[in-house]
């Protein structure tokens, strides 16, 4: 054959050839890939979405619910039973725990969703193929929904409780950004981790209720030893927690404390997508 | 087609698998902590096998390729390396244009969305754009024939419904190369048959497909060629034909029913006047082997030693089923003389084409004078087994009931036509 294109293939349609070869490394990764098969991530995370709906009673408002009810009772018990609410100063401790609550849920509940995401999905894995990460970035989609109504309520909270808006809250922008890293980062690294040991169906809602309060939710960082400070922050969602509450009280942010945890999140994000492709191909032949 | 050019090439294609390969953590971390867990992986018997291996063929744009091959002979794996789900261990395929595979219909399909729902999830799953899907809606739904229903959760569906919705939409996937597997074997006769049309389009419309199966009948009817695969490697690879004959032979080579049993003059069956010397189950050219087309005749042929006269004896033979019932029974003797003189013989008994089913039979022969004595005890000596290569009109290999299942005589007269008066019965 010469080199002109055979005139006979399929008209209107660009040559596509896909190369099926042993991957190493980073490779599996096709940022390419992953941006034309976009919609598959939106049509699962909108199945979830659908299904929460038709099997659950108040559906959508379990998105309210479940940080309200949380910070009621967390207000209850160590607001008010132990006092915490008198250490934090002169904000109401309400908006102070919902402030930490509201990027935790995102992060606990993005976490749980994707780290089972792979094998919750096994019955199309080992039948399709389709860039693998788009599991668990599709199982971060209907947290984040949650988080973006959440987040009105907090709005809510702010008004009722004549907590001023300021300037401050413009942080909110990188926080954001910064939260969603460590979610995916933690969320995609124990999706590969699920898939190769099943130990962690377990351990991840242990680990994230043992998180939870390794977290400055209920209190914030200035409650622990200076000394120890580092150490906490080396949790990526400590800093940016602290971060996102001091921005919505108003209070000045922690800037050093915020990019040490940032940085953990970044780190884990690379760790996680590294782990992720080493063992991406083998997930079919494994769940 | 005036040019044409590989669609497909696969060069040196493998597969290694490691059995055991998921360990618990706890495993794992013992493996970590001490050497000890080094040894135990050893103990645990960690084999590891090449599930395929050395694989290499071309395919030319707008051709179907049957894959056959025993269970475990590669077949799923080359379609699971074809279709990406898992990744080679070496070697190399590129397939040229747009590729959709198909390992199953309604893949992902949640019972609890409804129809419609299911259309656009199953759709993005099988990698159609929502825009395609929009534009193909309308088709699917004809052709799925639910559209009433088509606002009802899928767990509401019936089976046969189910299955023609998970179709439809495979159906409308317009990829250049189709890779798929037996999923066409779905719903009822009348849903065969579309699907078959449909099938036919698509190799009609110049696509390529790579069909993987292990029904010779669709094989036959759907391929242009075939590659037969043995132990993971490629065993035979032409005309479909051809290739199907080579696994019929391959079928025939590793059955260890061969098709003969034959004994020495010590140990044979029988008594002092007949001796069983050897049973054999041969085709037309005289050749013996465990398997058989049930569109072929069985030979069973009975070599025997008479070593003194008898008087009145028979053979008798039992073709018994898988299931121990007894398909048929047959006797030689109102076609032998009364008295059989001392000598080698050999007597042929012939089984119809067209009557077996396909399945598994056993022989269970025996020799006697009725009524006076029994001269060989009765045995299941031989066993064979039927297929079937070509099917009976339908679109595909349907599973026939009962024991046998002959090829009768149909007559079929018209008694009147509608436009004149009852005939009645005729002469």
């Amino acid at each position: 054959m010469t080199t002109t294109m055979p005139t006979d293939r399929p008209a209107g349609h660009a040559e596509r050839v896909t190369v099926i070869k042993p991957h190493r490394g980073l490779a599996s990764l096709d940022p390419v890939e992953l941006w034309r098969r976009r919609d598959l991530a939106w049509v699962l995370a909108l199945r979830d979405l659908r299904v929460r709906y038709k099997q659950t009673l108040l559906g959508v408002s379990w998105a309210v619910i479940q940080p309200l009810a949380t910070m009621v009772v967390l207000h209850i018990f160590f607001g008010k039973v132990m006092g915490m609410a008198e250490r934090v100063g002169d904000v109401p401790y309400p908006v102070f725990l919902y402030a930490g609550l509201l990027p935790w849920t995102l992060f606990a509940n993005a976490v749980t969703s994707s780290s089972n995401s792979l094998v919750g999905n096994a019955h199309i894995l080992s039948k399709v193929y389709f860039p693998r990460l788009l599991l668990p970035l599709s199982a971060t989609i209907v947290p984040v929904i949650d988080y973006c109504i959440a987040f009105a309520v907090l709005a809510g909270l702010m008004l009722w409780f004549k907590v001023p808006m300021t300037l401050g809250l413009l942080w909110l922008a990188p926080l954001i950004l910064s939260t969603v890293i460590a979610v995916l980062g933690v969320g995609i690294l124990l999706a590969s981790l699920t898939v190769s040991y099943r130990d962690f169906r377990y351990v991840v809602p242990f680990m994230l209720q043992l998180w939870f309060f390794m977290t400055p939710v209920i209190y914030s960082i200035g409650f622990v030893p200076e000394r120890y400070q580092w150490l906490m922050n080396l949790n990526p969602m400590a800093g940016t927690i602290d971060a996102f509450r001091a921005a919505v009280l108003g209070q000045p942010v922690n800037i050093g404390a915020w990019l040490v945890s940032a940085s953990v999140a970044v780190l884990t994000l690379l760790v996680g997508l590294m782990w992720f492709s080493k063992l991406e191909r083998k997930f079919a032949d494994v769940v | 087609m005036t040019m044409s050019y590989p669609a497909i090439q696969v060069e040196g294609l493998g597969k290694h698998y490691r059995l055991g390969q998921t360990r618990t953590l706890r495993q794992r971390l013992a493996g970590m902590i001490g050497r000890s867990g080094a040894a135990n992986n050893q103990q645990a018997g960690e084999q590891s096998f090449w599930a395929l291996r050395d694989v290499s063929f071309s395919l030319e744009a707008g051709r179907v390729l049957g894959v056959i091959g025993h269970n475990g002979a590669g077949k799923s794996t080359l379609l699971k390396l074809l279709s990406r789900i898992t990744d080679p261990t070496e070697g190399k395929a590129s397939i040229r244009g747009r590729v959709a595979s198909l390992l199953e219909v309604g893949t992902g399909f949640h019972p609890e969305l409804t129809g419609r729902e299911n259309i656009f999830l199953n759709g993005a799953i099988l990698g159609l754009k929502q825009h395609e899907i929009k534009k193909h809606f309308d088709r699917i739904v004809d052709f799925a024939e639910v559209g009433r229903f088509l606002d009802t959760p899928v767990k509401r569906y019936s089976s046969g419904m189910y299955v023609r919705l998970a179709f439809a939409i495979a159906a409308h996937l317009e990829p250049e190369v189709l890779i798929v597997d037996e999923v066409l074997a779905v719903g009822d006769a009348s849903f065969q048959r579309k699907c078959l049309g449909k099938m036919g389009d698509v190799a009609q419309s110049g696509r390529t497909v790579v069909f993987v199966s292990h029904n010779m009948a669709a094989v036959r009817n759907l391929c242009h060629e075939a590659v037969l695969l043995d132990g993971g490697r490629v065993a035979k690879r032409g005309d479909t034909s051809e290739v199907i004959d080579g696994y019929l032979n391959r079928l025939f080579a590793d059955t260890s029913d061969d098709g003969i049993v034959a004994w020495d003059e010590s140990d044979a069956p029988g008594g002092d006047d007949v001796r069983l010397m050897k049973v054999r189950v041969v085709d037309e050219s005289g050749a013996h082997h465990g398997v058989f087309d049930v569109n072929d005749p069985v030979n069973i042929e009975l070599t025997y030693h008479v070593t003194n006269p008898v008087e009145d004896m028979r053979w008798v033979i039992k073709v018994v089923c898988d299931d121990g019932s007894i398909a048929m029974a047959t006797t030689d003797h109102n076609q032998r003389g009364p008295l059989t003189a001392p000598g080698v013989y050999q007597s042929i008994c012939t089984i119809p084409a067209g009557l077996l089913n396909v399945g598994r039979y056993t022989l269970q022969i025996n020799a006697g004078c009725p009524g006076v004595k029994v001269l060989v005890q009765p045995g299941s000596f031989l066993r064979f087994q039927t297929t079937r290569t070509h099917n009976l009109g339908s679109a595909y290999v349907e599973h026939w009931p009962g024991a046998v299942a002959p090829a009768l005589n149909w007559d079929m007269r018209a008694i009147h036509h509608s436009d004149q008066p009852r005939a009645g019965v005729a002469a």
